[in-house]
């Protein structure tokens, strides 16, 4: 069946239009756009933006091809990537892997038989201080140890359920809290709020540092 | 110890929601620019750029003042300025703090830019992965041209031009940070790098003259132009390389993180004041200091440098972590500055794996358009898993620094040079290391996670 976009994301793409003196710049964004729409970038998806942008099929085959982020065959209903360049190795990055393997029944590069979760390798996601961490979808979790990360893809698994997901993830933070502290709160939910951030732009006093030091201080 | 600095580019982190519009302006931000437009002409701005004397925050170091002035349109040209948040060198996740805690800041350099530079146009070029990061700048962007500071008359100002900002989002690929395959990738194209010269600055994107900096680097310009170069130059520890930057910890300290800091802090200062020391006390080994592409620093070594002239002769028979942090002195040690991101490595680490995981990544994200490349990051990953997995032999060794120097200047871009210099660091400060995986391999059972497993698993 011959694929279209939603006429909001039309008028996106009208949109995206106008930012560039060439069509052919707006090929990123709007395989972006589709692949929203569709989780992948079918045969059916390559023809429309074709179509859309004046190009060739071969030319955004040989884009989508070039670019890890886009599938090029259908994925589950949440992708987990997990982090195993360096500085999440160091901090647990293989353990976070086997874990996610055992739970999810299946190797990474694979599908869980449920279709509700495909598990990638990903390469460095700019989180190294929060390691170890995994991105879902849009989400990032970070400063993970198991007993979080079950709690993450439990939400997952739930049909609509990212929302709640989502409020265990995090972004970019500035001085992240000591390990040792978190795993002391495990138990004590949630999240490090917004507005809790804290900030380490000096070398934290003595005392301080020897306390919580954390985000949720 | 670190004398503690007034935070100026993560000033506004703790500040509540600070990514809205109104607490960011109440905290100070679009106040230099809207000054440095009504009043000021852009040759005056991009002097005290140039005056601040601030290498680039991308990795390469070079002098943003300087770059700018290579920008020399012909009649009929548009400039564009494209910054680059691709932020992928592992180990680097600074510039992703500055979209999410103060997009703004962001916003505002861009617009002082756009103006010193002549560019009406300005795209930043965010990694796919990183959706909150983008959604967060677009909402920023948005707030901006609601609020009139961006458009056909920015502050109400006719400059001859508009100034806009687009997002554009890449979708995975570490090649896409460096600044020609980015430029491919924002027209559509794959990511792979192009021929230099002509430089971005004479032939960029769509053809047109386009200056490319880094998140960081742009960022900076707000408090460059408040304050005047030359005093926020010497907020640093050293000549020559201005100002205060963010720089990243990962890896086995107590409290990893980002921290802003004057130029020229040691390694020492940042893992034992800034990062908290070493987890578990344990003995530091090595530290990659500022992104996967720098060579490896060693504790144990000390600083040659017996001639006066030597740039590095104040630290002579000092451990090269109690050199200076700058794109010189760094350089001047053999290693780079880089992003300024480091990753610290405990005795437990054994070095060959973690080479072995780097070499991997590079094997991954190789764009393949050059022959030494593709396949040398190919045989570097064959060669290092003989080694650990007890198929190898000693003139592997040997092998690994062939490869790399067959790699080294032989290609189109700086990715395979930043493979074989780390790569080559690696071996020449660890061979005994190497030798012993030639002999042994590596055991079973040895993880680099070995000293924090525990701690992952702990609580389940
Ligand atoms: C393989 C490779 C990857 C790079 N990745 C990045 C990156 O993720 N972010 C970045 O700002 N610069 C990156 N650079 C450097 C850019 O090419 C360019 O020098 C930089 O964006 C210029 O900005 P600056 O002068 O402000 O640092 C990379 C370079 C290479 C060779
Ligand atoms: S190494 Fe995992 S986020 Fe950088």
């Amino acid at each position: 069946m011959a694929f279209s976009l939603s006429p909001e994301r039309e008028r996106q793409v009208d949109e995206i239009l106008t930012h560039y003196p060439e069509r052919r710049a707006a090929l990123l964004p709007v395989l972006w756009l589709c692949q929203r729409q569709n989780g992948w970038i079918s045969p059916e998806v390559v023809n429309y933006v074709a179509e859309r942008l004046g190009l060739s099929t071969a030319i955004i085959k040989g884009v989508v091809t070039f670019y890890t982020m886009f599938f090029d065959e259908p994925v589950g209903e949440n992708v987990v990537w997990v982090c195993r360049t360096l500085s999440c190795d160091l901090r647990g990055g293989k353990a976070i892997q086997d874990h996610l393997e055992k739970r999810l029944g299946c190797t990474a590069g694979r599908t869980s038989s449920d279709g509700k979760f495909t598990l990638l390798k990903a390469e460095c996601l700019a989180a190294c201080g929060q390691a170890p961490m995994v991105q879902i979808n849009d989400y990032y979790y970070e400063n993970l140890d198991l007993e979080l990360l079950d709690r993450i893809i439990d939400a997952h698994a739930d049909k609509g359920g990212e929302a709640a997901a989502a409020e265990l993830s995090t972004f970019a933070r500035f001085g992240t809290p000591r390990r040792n502290d978190r795993l002391a709160q495990a138990s004590a939910p949630p999240p490090p709020t917004e507005e809790a951030v804290r900030v380490a732009s000096q070398p934290p006093p003595a005392a301080e540092a020897s306390n919580a030091g954390g985000d949720e201080s | 110890m670190s004398e503690p600095i007034k935070p100026l580019l993560t000033s506004r982190y703790g500040v509540k929601e600070s990514w809205k519009l109104a607490n960011a302006e109440s905290a100070g931000a679009y106040a230099t620019a809207r000054q440095a437009l009504t009043t000021r002409k852009p040759e005056e701005l991009k002097e005290e750029v140039k005056k601040a004397n601030i290498r680039g925050r991308g990795g390469a170091g070079f002098p943003a003042g300087v770059k700018w002035g290579f920008l020399n349109p012909q009649a009929g040209e548009q400039i564009y300025l494209v910054i680059n948040a691709d932020e992928s060198e592992p180990g680097t996740f600074k510039d992703r703090s500055i979209m999410d805690l103060d997009p703004h800041r962001l916003v505002e350099g861009a617009i002082i830019s756009c103006y010193a530079i002549g560019a009406p146009v300005a795209y930043i070029y965010v990694r796919g992965e990183l959706a909150f990061s983008l959604k967060r700048l677009e909402q920023a962007i948005a707030e901006a041209r609601q609020a009139g500071y961006l458009g056909e008359r920015p502050f109400g100002v006719d400059l001859g031009h508009p100034i806009e900002i687009y997002v554009h989002s890449g979708a995975g690929a570490y090649i896409c940070g460096e600044e020609t395959a980015l430029l491919n990738s924002l027209e559509g194209r794959r990511g792979e790098p192009r021929l230099k010269p002509p430089f971005p600055a004479v032939k960029g994107v769509f053809g047109m003259p386009t200056i490319v900096n880094n998140v960081e680097t742009i960022a900076s310009v707000p408090d460059i132009i408040e304050m005047g170069g030359d005093a926020w130059s010497l907020l640093s520890r050293l000549p020559g390389d201005g100002g205060v930057r963010i720089y990243g910890v990962s890896g086995h300290v107590k409290n990893p993180g980002l921290f802003e800091a004057p130029v020229g802090i040691t390694m020492r200062e940042l893992i034992d004041d800034y990062a908290g020391g070493m987890l578990g006390d344990r003995p530091l080994k090595a530290v990659i200091p500022g992104g996967s592409s720098t060579p490896v620093l060693d504790p144990r070594r000390k600083v040659h440098a017996p001639a006066e002239d030597h740039p590095l002769h104040k630290w002579h028979g000092m451990s090269e972590i109690d050199v200076p942090m700058g794109v010189d002195t760094y350089r001047a040690l053999g290693t780079m500055l880089g992003t300024c991101c480091a990753i610290v490595m405990d005795d437990s680490v054994n070095m060959v794996e973690a080479c072995r995981n780097l070499m991997r990544f590079y094997k991954h994200e190789s764009c393949g358009q050059c022959t030494p490349c593709r396949e040398g990051t190919g045989w570097l990953v064959d060669v290092l898993n003989n080694l650990v997995h007890g198929r190898g032999k000693t003139e592997d060794v040997d092998l690994l620094v062939n490869i790399s120097n067959n790699m080294m200047g032989n290609t189109i871009c700086a990715f395979a040079d930043g493979t074989a210099m780390p790569m080559l660091g690696m071996v020449q400060k660890f061979r005994e290391e190497f030798m012993e995986a030639a002999v042994n391999g590596v055991p079973d059972g040895v993880r680099h996670d070995d000293s924090v497993r525990g701690m992952v698993e702990g609580a389940a």
